[in-house]
């Protein structure tokens, strides 16, 4: 590297950030100057400078994708603070001081006490230290070598893992929301286990609970070595309320020769009023890749928050043999606009996908499934199944569905299978005469349709799903 | 068993009601007491399956007049679920489908709900696996449906049979069969029929809206009404049944004509 390059780089802030410097906050707006600056606040090593800043000038010429079923006004990318160092909430002394709102959701979910609290960010009994029932867990994986860490300390502790596997199954250049994510990422999650290890409970961010405020760009990397296991949860039932209306995560997923990772999301950001008045948009980049033989990614989410979903955790099946499996639930109500769905890219021979979509669309909502079943041209043997349903509940919401098959190879067998269906009065009628009230009923239907997938879940979250897609659907039949 | 001091269960005056803007029912009289079988029958069209679906409130329906009492409590202002809590039965003609939902969890639930409105003791998923199973023997019916989805696949027999699994489970004072026997072949018939017989007590009351008298050779009416572009315009007892099967309905209508002059 020239020396002239070199004091270019490093030059420090000269548009006025130095004053900052001691701050936890940046002036809002993006350019290569805050790309840098928060790569210094991180002390990043210069590679993963490079990696930011050539993501953030290949995302100058990108422009915002308009292919998705959305709608929404313009985002103005400088109006947004790209940086700011995690503020500790203030401790709220007792549950009395929490919004009602929040605990009749709690009620109506049937948290735990103890985890109401320390969602709530009330201060949590010493029993129930989350702290130490953090370094509990801490403590077991690394008995067994796994690493499981926040993102930034992953950086400054294993930075040839990071180094390596970064960017490596979306690259920086990706999609415009990638690109932007990859300049500016803050934090998020680092996982790695080790050979043969199968690790010996269900990962749960939940319990990364010192960097639950990982911010709008977050960065997700899981890789599962030969042989290893693993079952991750990201996110959790409980409402999530943002003052950052964009957020845009990348999460990457890598797997080795038979290895498996097992991903679920329960996803309920703040999806705006019944108006349509405010909410998160969600615009986040899900890849995995099946690298090795007999390698396994299975993606199970339930999506019901933000007032804007775009997100299509996809697999990319490299590795002869190897499986990718997607399991969804989307629902909207109100104004919401969910357009999700999956990739499952078939480039090893035997390659196996499956892909099972059940979209739910209340209110005036919009709710679209999008996915693409690739098969390449030496795929010999590949095969797909996907089965995409929408239900309906009222008369001014909309389901769409939006298949794209592409084979290059004649040995392949993909099936689609579609159906749309709805709630309507001789169903709800069927229930009452047995008895069982108007909510008791959706949500009895809406559960029965969503069955396949919840069935993907762990038990903990498939339990809280559940009563979760009530919740959310109250009010919305008649 | 059947007495004028029998209590009434239910009694219908003067009832109207509509289907979008179309009068179906043009003033029903009805009187059903504890202990009592009444059938209603009629040909297409003439307003049964409207009525079954009026009393259980469906809200596909107006009612335009005429008032219904339930053990003396005005029912035409309880929304359907009320109606079911407190002891009105519907078995369905075309028993609805749910996909993903368990005969089991569907059933403990209605249950469930039921005790908790009687103030009654709630069942647990094993409490009520034993309860369950007994009720199944009525119907004869095999406890692998328990597991199915509700009604899901069921052929048109089972769907009946599950519907009169769910009455045994609810255990009503009302129960309205709604042509229950049809699609039924005459083994299904029969089950289906010896059910609900197993079923009647001196305190509970059964109301079959059915085309056929063949239903009524397995379950002994105590009336039988004729209706008739919704009106009753006959009752008798279990003969007129037999009656109607050789001469069919055309004459009554005459006979009502004659007697009611417009």
């Amino acid at each position: 590297m020239s020396t002239t390059l070199e004091a270019l780089i490093n030059r420090p802030y000269e548009y006025g950030f130095v004053t900052d410097i001691e701050s936890d906050a940046i002036p809002k707006g993006l350019s290569e100057d805050v790309v840098r600056l928060i790569s210094k606040k991180k002390n990043e090593p210069d590679w993963l400078l490079e990696f930011r800043l050539s993501a953030y000038r290949h995302w100058l010429t990108m422009t915002e994708p308009v292919w998705a079923n959305v709608s929404h006004a313009k985002i103005d990318y400088q109006n947004i603070i790209y940086y700011s160092a995690p503020k500790p909430k203030k401790k709220l002394a007792s549950m009395d001081e929490v919004d009602p709102e929040l605990l009749r959701t709690f009620e109506k979910l049937g948290v735990p006490m103890h985890e109401r609290k320390m969602l709530a960010n009330v201060a949590v009994d010493v029993i129930f230290d989350s702290v130490s029932v953090t370094t509990t867990y801490k403590e077991k994986l690394a008995e067994v070598g796994i690493i499981f860490c926040s993102f930034s300390e992953a950086v400054q502790h294993h930075p040839d893992l990071v180094k390596q596997y970064l960017g490596s199954v979306v690259p920086s250049a990706d999609n415009f929301f990638a690109a932007l994510n990859s300049a500016v990422f803050t934090d998020g999650s680092f996982c790695y286990i080790p050979k043969n290890t199968k690790c010996p409970m269900d990962l749960s961010t939940y319990f990364r609970i010192n960097n639950a405020e990982s911010g709008q760009f977050e960065r997700t990397l899981i890789i599962a070595e030969e042989g290893s296991h693993v079952s991750y949860l990201e996110g959790c039932t409980a409402p999530r309320f943002d003052t950052n209306q964009l957020h845009a995560a990348v999460v990457e997923l890598v797997v080795l020769d038979n290895a498996e990772i097992k991903y679920s999301t329960v996803q309920n950001w703040y999806a705006g009023d019944e108006n349509g008045v405010g909410g998160i948009y969600n615009f986040v980049t899900k890849r995995g890749l099946c690298k090795g033989v007999n390698s396994k990614i299975s993606w199970t989410q339930v999506e019901t928050g933000s007032a804007i979903t775009w997100k299509y955790p996809s697999c990319v099946l490299l590795g002869d043999n190897s499986i990718g499996e997607f399991y969804s639930v989307a629902l909207t109500n109100h104004h919401q606009q969910a357009d999700t769905g999956t990739k499952m890219i078939h480039i090893g021979k035997n390659t196996r996908s499956r892909i099972v979509s059940k979209g739910i669309s209340a209110g005036q909502s919009n709710n679209s499934y999008r996915g693409l079943v690739k098969v390449g041209a030496k795929a010999d043997g590949a095969r797909n199944y996907s089965q995409c349903d929408s239900m309906l509940i009222g008369s001014v919401c909309g389901a769409h569905t939006f298949p794209y098959i592409e084979v290059m190879n004649s040995t392949a067998k993909v099936e689609h299978e579609a159906s749309t269906s709805r709630i309507g009065e001789d169903q709800m009628f069927y229930f009452a005469s047995r008895g069982i009230g108007g909510e008791e009923a959706v949500s009895m239907i809406i559960n029965g349709f969503c069955k396949e997938v919840f069935n993907h879940l762990p038990m903990e979250f498939a339990v809280e799903a559940t009563k979760l897609l009530g919740l959310k659907l109250e009010g919305s039949v008649g | 068993m059947i007495s004028s001091n029998s209590k009434v269960i239910l009694e219908v005056r003067n009832l109207s009601a509509s289907v979008a803007g179309i009068e179906i029912l043009k003033g029903i009289n009805l009187t059903v007491r504890s202990g009592e079988v009444h059938a209603i029958m009629g040909p297409n069209g003439s307003g049964k399956s409207t009525f079954s679906k009026v009393l259980a409130g469906h809200p596909g329906y107006t009612v335009t007049g005429g008032e219904v009492l339930f053990e003396g409590q005005n029912l035409l202002e309880l929304p359907p679920e009320e109606r079911a809590r407190n002891g009105v039965f519907l078995a369905f003609q075309y028993p609805i489908e749910i996909p993903g939902v368990s005969n089991s969890a569907f059933l403990r639930l209605t249950y469930n709900t039921q005790q908790a409105h009687r103030g009654g003791e709630e069942l647990d998923p094993l409490e009520f696996n034993d309860f369950i199973q007994e009720k199944c023997k009525i119907v004869e019916m095999d406890p692998s449906f328990l597991d199915r989805s509700v009604n899901e696949g069921f052929s048109g027999g089972e769907k009946k049979r599950n519907e009169i699994l769910q009455m045994a489970v609810l255990d009503p004072r009302l129960a309205i069969l709604d042509e229950t026997d049809s699609g039924l072949d005459i083994d299904a018939l029969r089950i289906v029929a010896s059910g609900v017989n197993k079923l009647m007590t001196p305190d509970n009351a059964v109301i079959m809206v059915t085309h056929y008298q063949r239903l009524l050779n397995y379950i002994t009416p105590d009336f039988v009404h004729v209706m008739r572009r919704g009106r009753i315009i006959k009752t008798g007892g279990k003969e007129l049944a037999l009656e109607l099967e050789t001469r069919g309905y055309d004459w009554l209508d005459d006979e009502y004509q004659r007697a009611t002059p417009a």
